[in-house]
């Protein structure tokens, strides 16, 4: 089947199978920030913004994305340029091993544009779902702070 | 110094935030097939008959392999170096399978989706054995799981001993006669999963020139290379090993897990083969840590010094032998180096059950003996109305002193002499209970429902593997002053590269943006033991310090010839001659490369050593412990280290963060179990929890300095040692605040609950008798 959706900013048409999940089409489509970590909704490897939400694109079945707005980090920032939250991210040594980043950077946008100026418990609300092994959280959430 | 000491960003930090295609899986490969593995659901069983021939009509299957497709050549999957202290007990496929999960089968599908389907398509035949899942049950059983005898390295197949230690300093039984207190008491640590978020991904092919190419998210690309070499006998001349950017490790990737399987597929049909591990085979089909039950006996003096330690293990190695001897030799080796001690004894039994198989995890058994080694001194303490404090600044091991335990035991056979050169564990130790506010939470009332509670521990590390590791690097210069650095050693998503970086930056006098690094890649980048064992920063750190040392020596050489002087000085990337006249790093790669004196500067090291100072720790947990229901709520954990002179301390501190996280889940959160039939209960993350944002504690990471002459401008190593305090840190301040020992590991709220339902029941019969007593008294008066 055919499903027709904006992936940042441009109109994708992808074939994919039935019951197929949103994650297995985009990695299919080389859109490889989003990460395979369990495949069940739990690391929050795979997040994307669907419509501005954060969501599990592992917990979202293709046809599921007709007509929606997709969001990666592939689109933050730009070749020269990065996003306030990557800088953040790298200034504030948020980032160890790097496979949780761009889901829990796409977490934290995704509160930061409903509450600007979070308080450290909506931070950890926004960031719960996505696992990090390497960082204990410390300077993730220290990051989307500042 | 310009870049030692200071934090920075990581020189790979673009490509992540940015979401690159930095990882093993992020790449398309033309004709790529998709493998699975079928795994046994019985704990132990002989494979009587395999049939294939209906997964074979599924459209997409290309291939389903058995134990008869391959050669029997046992190997050991530990991922160490050569030879590999770990029991060779394992095959590629074999027709005994021996835990819930062990390989059965190999699938190769055109798609993931056609290797899936098929793994319900094959029938086997199994004739089931009994299962053994206690070490205390297999430990002499008549039942044998690797009845093979002549297993390299099995130490006893027909007791089911895996591996076996034993080691005496002193005279042990004579000084449990002459101490004037005798503790012994029992702990035990579970199963625990290491748990990256990048599950194992192994990708394969054939280059132009038939050469082997190995994609894989690996701590150890020289091993692999090797082991991969072996198991399936292709040339290592015709094996290349890349590791691109890994997403965490943590011990797991240094083992060989489908490398071999991979490989193994691609020399079979010559087409690309993909192996990824699920959640649920990394949670009970990866690697885990080590159970370990442990018998501890401490001897004290009448002034509380310790007059002997004697430390026996039982653990349990699982199905398989990986890393069973050498993490109990590490489980002794650093508890038994913490405190002074004139006589020490150790024996250790590595057991093999029907249960998962265990391996290298961060910490690599110093968990197992710091819990119950810290726990008991907190207990001794109590015990004899001391300070916790006080009574560890009586016994640790000091600036000096000899640590005799690491001569006797070493990586699976005699060890090195290790001396104390530089411990700021004293200064670790005020500086945390200053930040924990010892003073004051001691002093809190252990009345009501909910009961505050403070804990201390601490714990010693190595920094690398004395007289074993060894790394190399190589450095060249470019015309604009710039630098390519090829190290060996493998960042894991540790920082390494941009810790080298700094330590090479540090040593040439050049911007960190002048060093271009490159790790690791059997073709291209020199060799190293791998991302193990503390080992990075003091060996492979070593390694680039030196190379950097030699170019800085041949740019001066090359400067005073381009200068036509004899002497000049070589500082911020220019040599300068005595009279002013000066040359830039630029300008002498330039002329170096296109007119004059022509070569290519550049310059290669290899480092090892025959020390392994150990980094120090003091830990400290504030707890609040609800007494109605069990449930106990960690406010706050100060970790103070000495790793000698930090390289990059925010670097540093996020494996401190990192390390406390895995160890709150340890403490309490996570543990694999199974069934009585052996079967595993808990694969995914929702029933095997580890920490995420909302459960995290305060952190208060500190360091306080110490200068090790020996390491890269001072250093020690920093990755494992915070791993071992919390557990033990927790279990004492659960104690203090409600007086509940717990000596088994998880400590569950059901635990504790059980524990205060005891002592309000000996405390009732206690009030009772206290009751009586007072009638009596009043009768009498």
């Amino acid at each position: 089947m055919r499903t027709d959706f904006i992936l940042n900013g441009k109109s994708v048409q992808a074939e994919h199978k039935p019951g197929e999940t949103a994650l297995e089409i985009l990695r299919r489509i080389e859109v490889y920030s989003v990460k395979r970590g369990c495949d069940y909704g739990e690391c929050g490897s795979c997040t994307i913004l669907l419509d501005g939400k954060a969501v599990n694109a592992c917990l979202i079945l293709g046809h599921q994305l007709a007509d929606k707005k997709i969001e990666t980090v592939e689109s933050f920032g730009s070749t020269f340029s990065l996003h306030p939250l990557q800088e953040k991210f790298l200034d504030e040594g948020a980032v160890q091993c790097g496979y949780c980043t761009p889901g829990m950077i796409l977490s934290a946008e995704a509160l930061l544009r409903n509450e600007p100026n979070p308080s450290d418990k909506q931070i950890r609300d926004a960031l719960a779902g996505n696992l990090c092994r390497c960082t204990g959280y410390v300077k993730p959430v220290k990051a989307v702070h500042s | 110094m310009k870049h030692i000491g200071k934090k920075t960003k990581r020189v790979d930090g673009l490509a992540l935030v940015r979401g690159e295609p930095v990882f093993a899986d992020d790449i398309r490969l033309k004709d790529l097939t998709y493998l699975k593995i079928l795994r046994s659901p019985h704990a132990h069983a002989k494979i009587l008959k395999i049939d294939s021939s209906e997964a074979m009509k599924l459209e997409g299957v290309i291939a389903v392999y058995t134990h008869e497709d391959f050669r029997r050549h046992y190997y050991t999957t530990a991922g160490q170096g050569y030879p590999e202290p770990s029991p060779r007990d394992t095959l590629l496929l074999d027709s005994k399978v021996r835990f819930v999960g062990d390989r059965v089968a190999i699938i190769v599908g055109e798609t993931l989706e056609a290797a899936e389907e098929a793994l319900g398509k094959i029938h086997v035949e199994y004739e089931i054995l009994p299962a053994l899942l206690d070490p205390e049950v297999a430990l002499d059983n008549e039942v044998q799981l690797h009845g093979h005898d002549g297993l390299p390295g099995v130490t006893d197949v027909k007791r089911n001993i895996a591996a076996h230690l034993g080691a005496e300093l002193g005279n042990v039984a004579q000084a449990a006669e002459e101490s004037k207190y005798v503790f012994e008491r029992e702990y035990s640590t579970p199963y625990a999963q290491q748990s990256h978020i990048e599950p194992h991904i192994s990708l394969t092919w054939l280059d132009e020139h038939n050469r082997l190419v190995i994609r894989t998210a690996t701590q150890v690309p020289f091993h692999v290379r090797r082991i991969v070499s072996e198991v399936v006998d292709y040339p290592i001349a015709k094996i290349r090993v890349i590791k691109p950017r890994i997403g965490g490790g943590f011990g797991s990737k240094q083992e060989i897990l489908n490398e071999e399987v991979c490989a193994a597929v691609t020399l079979k049909t010559g087409r690309p083969a993909r192996l990824e591990y699920t959640r649920a085979e990394e949670l009970h089909a990866g690697r885990s840590r080590h159970p370990q039950k442990i018998k501890l006996k401490i001897g004290v003096n009448e002034d509380y010094t310790f007059r002997f330690i004697d430390l026996d293990i039982l653990e349990n190695a699982g199905a398989y032998g990986s890393h069973s001897l050498t993490v109990m030799s590490v489980t002794a080796n650093k508890a038994l180096a913490l405190y002074k001690a004139p006589n020490i004894k150790v024996s250790g039994t590595a057991v093999y059950t029907n249960l998962f198989v265990a391996g290298a995890y961060r910490g690599y058994g110093a968990p197992q003996g710091f819990f119950p080694l810290e726990s008991m001194v907190d207990e001794i303490a109590h015990d004899l109305g001391l300070d916790p404090i006080d009574l560890r600044h009586k016994n640790y091991v000091k600036e000096g002193d000899d640590v005799p335990i690491a001569k006797v035991l070493g990586e699976g056979k005699e060890g090195y002499p290790l001396v104390i050169y530089t411990s700021g564990m004293k200064e670790c130790l005020e500086e945390g209970s200053k930040l924990i506010e010892w003073e004051e939470l001691q002093k809190t009332s252990s009345e009501g429902i909910e009961r505050r509670g403070v804990g201390v521990s601490i714990c010693g590390q190595g920094s690398g593997i004395p007289g074993i590791d060894m790394g190399a690097a190589f450095i060249k210069m470019n015309e604009d002053g710039s630098f390519n650095l090829l190290a060996g050693a493998t960042d894991l998503g540790t920082g390494s590269d941009t810790m080298l970086a700094q330590i090479a930056a540090e040593e040439l006098e050049v911007p960190l943006d002048k060093m271009i690094v490159y790790s690791s890649d059997t073709d291209i980048t020199p060799f190293d033991t791998g991302a193990y064992a503390s080992s990075t920063t003091y060996i492979s750190g070593g390694a680039v310090k030196k190379a950097a040392a030699d170019l800085k020596q041949q740019i001066l050489e090359m400067g005073k010839i381009l200068l036509e002087v004899e002497e000049a000085d070589i500082a911020e990337a220019y040599v300068t001659a005595s009279d002013g006249r000066k040359i830039s790093y630029g300008e002498i790669c330039t002329k170096a490369f296109y007119t004059d004196s022509q070569r290519q500067l550049m310059a290669h090291a290899s480092h090892m050593s025959y020390d392994s100072p150990p980094p120090f720790n003091a830990t400290f947990a504030d707890v609040v412990v609800d007494t109605e229901t069990g449930i106990f709520k960690i406010k706050k954990i100060v970790s103070v280290t000495d790793a000698g002179q930090i390289i990059n301390p925010q670097m540093a501190e996020g494996q401190v963060e990192g390390a406390i996280a895995q160890s709150l889940g340890f403490t309490h959160s996570e543990f694999m179990i199974a069934d009585e039939k052996g079967a595993p209960i808990n694969t995914d993350f929702f029933s095997y929890h580890i920490y995420t944002a909302i459960d995290m504690p305060e952190i208060v990471t500190r360091f306080v300095h110490t200068h090790e002459e020996t390491g890269p401008f001072g250093a020690k190593a920093i990755a494992e040692i915070p791993i071992n305090g919390p557990a033990p840190a927790i279990a004492n301040a659960i104690f203090n605040a409600c007086g509940v020992r717990i000596r088994n590991l998880p400590i569950t709220p059901e635990k504790v609950f059980l524990e205060l339902q005891k002592q309000k029941e000996v405390s009732l019969v206690n009030d009772k008798a206290g009751a009586l007593s007072k009638d009596v008294d009043h009768a009498h008066s």
